[in-house]
C-alpha cells in the first residue's frame, strides 16, 4: 500500500474519533457516534496490516484473537454495578500496551545498534514511564473498588517523601537513558520504578476518591497513547490520546468541582483517614421506622424523591428501586431521582444503574434542579448514600467536607435513610441529617429493605 | 527534532478539539463518554502491530504480543461495553 493511502486512512480514522466523540457526548446520537469511532479503529487497524511495513502475522493474529477474546468476554459479563472496576482495567491494559511498545521499541534500536535521536530517545521512555504507572495504577484502583483490597486509604509515616523520591529517582534514570549513556539494566530500573510508582500513588486515595481517580486514570492511558504515537511517528495515535486526554482531565475537574476539593488534595490529601474525627459533633439520637409504617407514609405521599448512592449499587437494588417507584406511581405519587455528580465510584455511575432498571433519564435530575424541588417533597428515600447528603457540608466550617456542593435532602417533609448498619459514612463523618427530628433509619441491606417496602406497600 | 515539533503542535491542538468537544456533556452520559474514550486510547494497538509485526527477533516478538493482546482488550472491551450502556440508556424510551 502506498504512503499517502496509509496516511489517508489514519486521516479518516482521526476524523472518525472526532465525531464520533462529539456524538457520543449527545443522548440522542451517543450510540451511532460510539460506532463511528469504532468504524475508525477498524480503519487504523486494516490500513497498519497491509502496510508493507509488517511482515510477521503469526504473532498479530493470536494476539488479536487472544485480547478481542478477553475483550469480549469482559465486555457481555460485567455487572453495571461493577463498570468502574471495568473501565479501571481497561485503563490498565492500554497503559500496558503504550509501556510494551516503549520497551519493545527501545530494545528494538539497542539490538540494531542504532543511536536514538534525543526526542525518539526522550518519547519511548515518558510512553514506558507515562505507561507504567497508569498500568499499576489502574490495576491498584481495581483492586480496591473490587474489595480485594481494602478501599480505606492506606497511609505511613513519610509518605509522601517516599514517593517524591522514588519518582526523582525514576526521571532520573529517565534522563540517563535519554542521554543515551546508560546501561541496559537503567531501562528495566525505571520500569520498575514506575509500575512501583503506580502502586504507591494510588493506595492513599479513599473508595469514596476513586470517580476522580478513574478520569484521572483515562486520562493518562490517553497520554500513555500519545506518547507511543510520538515512538512510532504516528500522528493518528497522538490524536487520539490526546482527544482522550483532554475528556480524562475534564472528567477529572467535574469530579473535582463536585467535591469542592483541588486534585491535589484528592491525590495527597489521604481523605478520611487523616480529617477523620474533626468536625462537630452531632448531638442526638437516631430514631428507627419499621418497614409497616415507612410503606404506609409512602404510600400516601405525593412527592417522593429517591437519593441514590453507593449502597445501592453494592446492594444490586436499582430494579427493586423502579418496583418501589411504580407503587408510589400506581396511587397518583411522583417519584423523582436525585443524582449527585459524586455518587458512586466512578462518573455518571448511578445513572448507568438507573438505566439498566429501565428508568427513564427525564426523572433523573441534576443536583441543582433538585435542590430548589426538596422543599416540597413529602418523602425523600436515601438509599445508601451518606456524605453527599450531609448538611455539615453547608453549615459546619470544621467539618471536613465543608464547602462541599450537596442534595438538600434535609430540607424535606421527611426523611427514610436506608442504611447498612450504625456506622459513618465513607469519609469517617457523623451525618447529622441521619440525626434530624424528620429522619427515620431502616436498618438492613438495601434491596432485602426496599423488596419488603414494595410488598407492604402493595398491601396498603 | 523536527518531528517531535510537528508532534507537540498536532498533540497540542488534538487537546483543545478535545475540550471543546467533551465540555458539555451531560452528566448522564459521562460513565459511557469514559469507556467510549477509554476505547479510543485503545489506539495504541497501531504502535503494537507495528513492532510484533516487524520481525525482530524473540524478545521483540513477545513484548509485542503481549502489547497486541492488551491493546485489543483495550479496544474490543471499551466499545461493546459502551455499546452495551448506550443500549440501555436508548432502551428506556419504549418504557414511556
Amino acid at each position: 500500500m502506498p504512503v499517502w493511502v496509509l496516511t489517508l486512512s489514519y486521516l479518516v480514522a482521526a476524523a472518525l474519533f472526532v465525531i464520533g466523540l462529539k456524538r457520543l457526548g449527545r443522548a440522542d446520537t451517543a450510540v451511532q457516534g460510539n460506532r463511528l469511532s469504532s468504524v475508525g479503529m477498524l480503519i487504523a487497524i486494516v490500513a497498519t496490516l497491509l502496510d508493507r511495513q509488517i511482515v510477521a502475522f503469526g504473532t498479530i493474529a493470536a494476539g488479536m484473537v487472544v485480547g478481542a477474546a478477553i475483550g469480549l468476554w469482559m465486555a457481555r459479563s460485567v455487572k453495571m454495578t461493577a463498570m468502574p472496576q471495568m473501565v479501571a482495567l481497561l485503563n490498565g491494559f492500554g497503559g500496558g500496551a503504550s509501556l510494551l511498545v516503549g520497551v519493545a521499541e527501545y530494545m528494538r534500536t539497542q539490538g540494531a545498534g542504532l543511536d536514538l535521536t534525543t526526542d525518539s530517545a526522550l518519547t519511548i521512555q515518558l510512553s514506558v514511564l507515562i505507561g507504567a504507572i497508569t498500568l499499576t495504577g489502574s490495576f491498584v484502583a481495581f483492586a480496591k473498588l473490587q474489595e480485594l483490597m481494602t478501599g480505606q486509604p492506606i497511609t505511613y509515616g513519610g509518605q509522601q517523601v517516599v514517593n517524591s523520591i522514588l519518582g526523582l529517582a525514576a526521571l532520573g534514570l529517565l534522563g540517563w537513558l535519554v542521554a543515551g549513556t546508560a546501561p541496559a539494566w537503567a531501562l528495566w530500573a525505571m520500569v520498575g520504578l514506575s509500575l512501583l510508582l503506580g502502586v504507591l500513588l494510588v493506595i492513599p486515595i479513599g473508595g469514596a476518591d476513586m470517580p476522580v481517580v478513574i478520569s484521572l486514570l483515562n486520562s493518562y492511558s490517553g497520554i500513555a497513547a500519545a506518547m507511543t504515537g510520538f515512538v512510532i511517528k504516528n500522528d493518528v495515535l497522538i490524536i487520539a490520546g490526546a482527544l482522550v486526554g483532554s475528556s480524562g482531565i475534564i472528567l477529572t475537574q467535574i469530579m473535582c468541582r463536585a467535591m469542592n476539593r483541588s486534585l491535589g488534595n484528592v491525590l495527597f490529601g489521604a481523605f478520611g483517614s487523616v480529617q477523620a474525627g474533626t468536625g462537630t459533633a452531632v448531638q442526638g439520637e437516631l430514631k428507627e421506622i419499621s418497614v409497616e409504617d415507612a410503606a404506609m407514609q409512602l404510600a400516601y405521599a405525593q412527592r417522593v424523591v429517591i437519593v441514590p448512592g453507593y449502597g445501592l449499587a453494592v446492594a444490586q437494588a436499582q430494579q427493586v428501586v423502579r418496583e418501589l417507584a411504580h407503587e408510589v406511581e400506581r396511587r397518583g405519587g411522583d417519584v423523582k431521582y436525585a443524582i449527585h455528580p459524586v455518587a458512586g465510584r466512578m462518573p455518571g455511575h448511578m445513572n448507568v444503574l438507573l438505566a439498566e432498571a429501565n428508568i427513564p433519564y427525564e426523572k433523573l435530575l441534576e443536583m441543582e434542579e433538585i435542590n430548589e424541588q426538596f422543599p416540597d417533597t413529602d418523602v425523600a428515600v436515601v438509599i445508601g448514600a451518606n456524605d453527599v447528603v450531609n448538611p455539615a457540608a453547608r453549615k459546619d466550617k470544621a467539618s471536613p467536607i465543608y464547602g462541599m456542593p450537596i442534595l438538600d435532602v434535609d430540607r424535606s417533609k421527611s426523611i427514610f435513610v436506608l442504611k447498612r448498619g450504625k456506622g459513618k459514612g465513607f469519609a469517617g463523618i457523623e451525618n447529622e441529617l441521619f440525626f434530624d427530628d424528620k429522619t427515620r433509619m431502616l436498618y438492613g441491606d438495601a434491596k432485602a429493605t426496599l423488596t419488603r417496602l414494595v410488598s407492604e406497600m402493595k398491601q396498603v | 527534532m523536527e518531528s517531535i515539533i510537528a508532534g507537540v503542535v498536532v498533540f497540542t491542538l488534538a487537546t483543545f478539539l478535545g475540550v471543546e468537544l467533551i465540555n458539555r456533556v451531560p452528566p448522564t452520559l459521562h460513565t459511557p463518554l469514559m469507556s467510549g474514550s477509554n476505547a479510543i486510547s485503545g489506539i495504541t494497538v497501531v504502535g503494537a502491530l507495528i513492532i510484533a509485526g516487524s520481525g525482530h527477533g524473540l524478545l521483540t516478538n513477545i513484548l509485542g504480543f503481549v502489547a497486541i493482546v492488551f491493546a485489543m482488550i483495550n479496544v474490543v472491551g471499551g466499545y461493546l461495553v459502551t455499546d452495551r450502556m448506550l443500549k440501555m440508556f436508548g432502551g428506556k424510551k419504549e418504557v414511556k
